[in-house]
């Protein structure tokens, strides 16, 4: 193969007003034009999306799966970080 | 189904894995929890996945091939705007498999290559001739059918990228399942001549249709781990019972006789018994020597060189419009 590859883009779908954009999947693409291009064609044949972002796939930083445990276990012991964890009589009700 | 060739023996064997890691893996895979592309994986769970997601993928694109060649000859506009969005849908769903497989470390040329090269294996239901329009009826039918039935396990699979594709594809595929039986019923209506032309279609698209799920559990070399590995969760004839048992009454619905002499009811088990498969045919079509395997790659090579040009004049259209950028910016500061 003498061809150059294709940059991959991530792609993210906002489907209503009020939602936030949502990871959905990637595409390959020249340019960011294309991508958005091919991105509607391939993610939003139904009526899935208002609003379409693309990024370069290299342009992503991501957590390292080996450092899960540093990383998010120490949240799961503040329970104190709940609302179930205080104690009010049930008289008093929510706000 | 899709990825029936993953069932051929594998000669090579890898690098033995470090015991500790395969059995954290295994307790993960037995938590259903998934496994995701950057986790530590075994390295022959990562080449199943590979071989099946891009056979998969294949499938797809050149399904495309036998139902494309009636697009143009679609009886109503009715028909043929429905036709079109699932051949669309098709190449869509081949998109997003590649890109589940891509995840793995597979680059897409390297599967495009592999297509190309006729390495890489496909169903061997897309090696067979569309030969009237009852057949494009058959296919959604039946072939469809038959996919829905693969693939609605494969939505629970323990590789994340992959089960989150099949969701998708499950989701837009039920239409392509329901506009070929509809468009059966309409045909077995309409005339006497119509209905034959069914008939003539269940004929030739039921057998290779059986032949989908893959060689019988006696003869399939992967499943046990496959199964194991929570890749697939119910066996060959498991799947191809269920699936007999779901088209049989609708068939008959449809006026249409099964071409099998042996099929017959089973009160006791509830299960509707079958004939033989011509496992021979199988392998030939597998191997190469269907009535279309060169055919279909030989579309599919005309296409990726006919279109080289188109993706040589893009990457130079951006690389122009990237320098041109940064030459203004310098000329700016």
């Amino acid at each position: 193969m003498t061809e150059k590859t294709t940059p991959l883009w991530e792609v993210f779908i906002r489907s209503r007003t009020g939602m936030a954009h949502r990871h959905c999947g990637s595409v390959h693409a020249a340019d960011a034009e294309m991508a958005l291009q091919a991105a509607r064609d391939v993610y939003t044949r139904r009526g899935e999306g208002l609003s379409i972002w693309v990024v370069p796939s290299a342009e992503i930083i991501a957590s390292d799966p080996s450092e899960k445990g540093m990383l998010f276990e120490p949240t799961a012991s503040k329970i104190y970080r709940h609302p179930t964890f205080y104690e009010i009589p049930e008289d008093v009700g929510n706000m | 189904m899709y990825t029936q060739a993953l069932n051929a023996r594998e000669t090579e064997t890898s690098a033995p894995e470090d015991a500790e890691r395969l059995a954290a893996f295994q307790a993960r895979i037995d938590a259903e929890e998934k496994i995701e592309p950057n986790d530590w994986m075994p390295a022959a769970y990562r080449k199943t996945l590979v071989r099946q997601i891009s056979q998969h993928a294949h499938s797809e694109i050149v399904g495309m091939l036998p139902e494309g060649n009636w697009i143009t000859r679609a009886p109503t506009l009715k028909r043929k705007a429905a036709l079109l969005a699932k051949v669309q849908d098709e190449g869509g769903h081949g998109l997003y498999l590649y890109s589940a497989a891509e995840t793995l470390g597979v680059s897409r040329e390297e599967l495009t290559e592999q297509l190309l090269s006729g390495r890489a294996k496909y169903s061997s239901i897309f090696n067979y001739p569309t030969l009237t329009w009852a057949d494009i009826g058959a296919i959604g039918w039946l072939v469809d059918g038959a996919a829905i039935m693969n693939q609605i396990p494969l939505c629970r699979c323990s590789f994340g990228p992959y089960a989150r594709a099949m969701i998708r594809v499950c989701k837009e595929e039920s239409f392509h399942q329901r506009q070929g039986y509809e468009l059966l019923l309409e045909m077995c209506r309409s005339s006497e001549e119509q209905k034959a032309m069914v008939q003539d279609a269940l004929d030739r698209w039921w057998w290779p249709s059986l032949m989908m799920f893959g060689p019988s559990d006696t003869h399939s070399t992967h499943s046990a781990q496959s199964m194991a590995w929570k890749i697939k969760r119910f066996t060959n004839d498991e799947l191809r019972q269920k699936f007999v048992d779901a088209t049989v009454p609708q068939a008959h619905f449809l006026g249409l006789t099964i071409p099998d002499d042996k099929l017959a009811f089973d009160a006791e088990s509830g299960h509707w018994t079958f004939g033989e498969i011509d496992w021979d045919e199988f392998s030939r079509v597998i191997a190469g020597d269907g009535p279309c395997n060169r055919e279909r790659l030989s579309a599919r090579q005309k296409a990726h060189e006919a279109g080289a040009w188109v993706r040589e004049a893009a990457l130079a259209h951006a690389e122009k419009r990237a320098a041109r950028r940064a030459a203004a910016q310098v000329a700016a500061e």
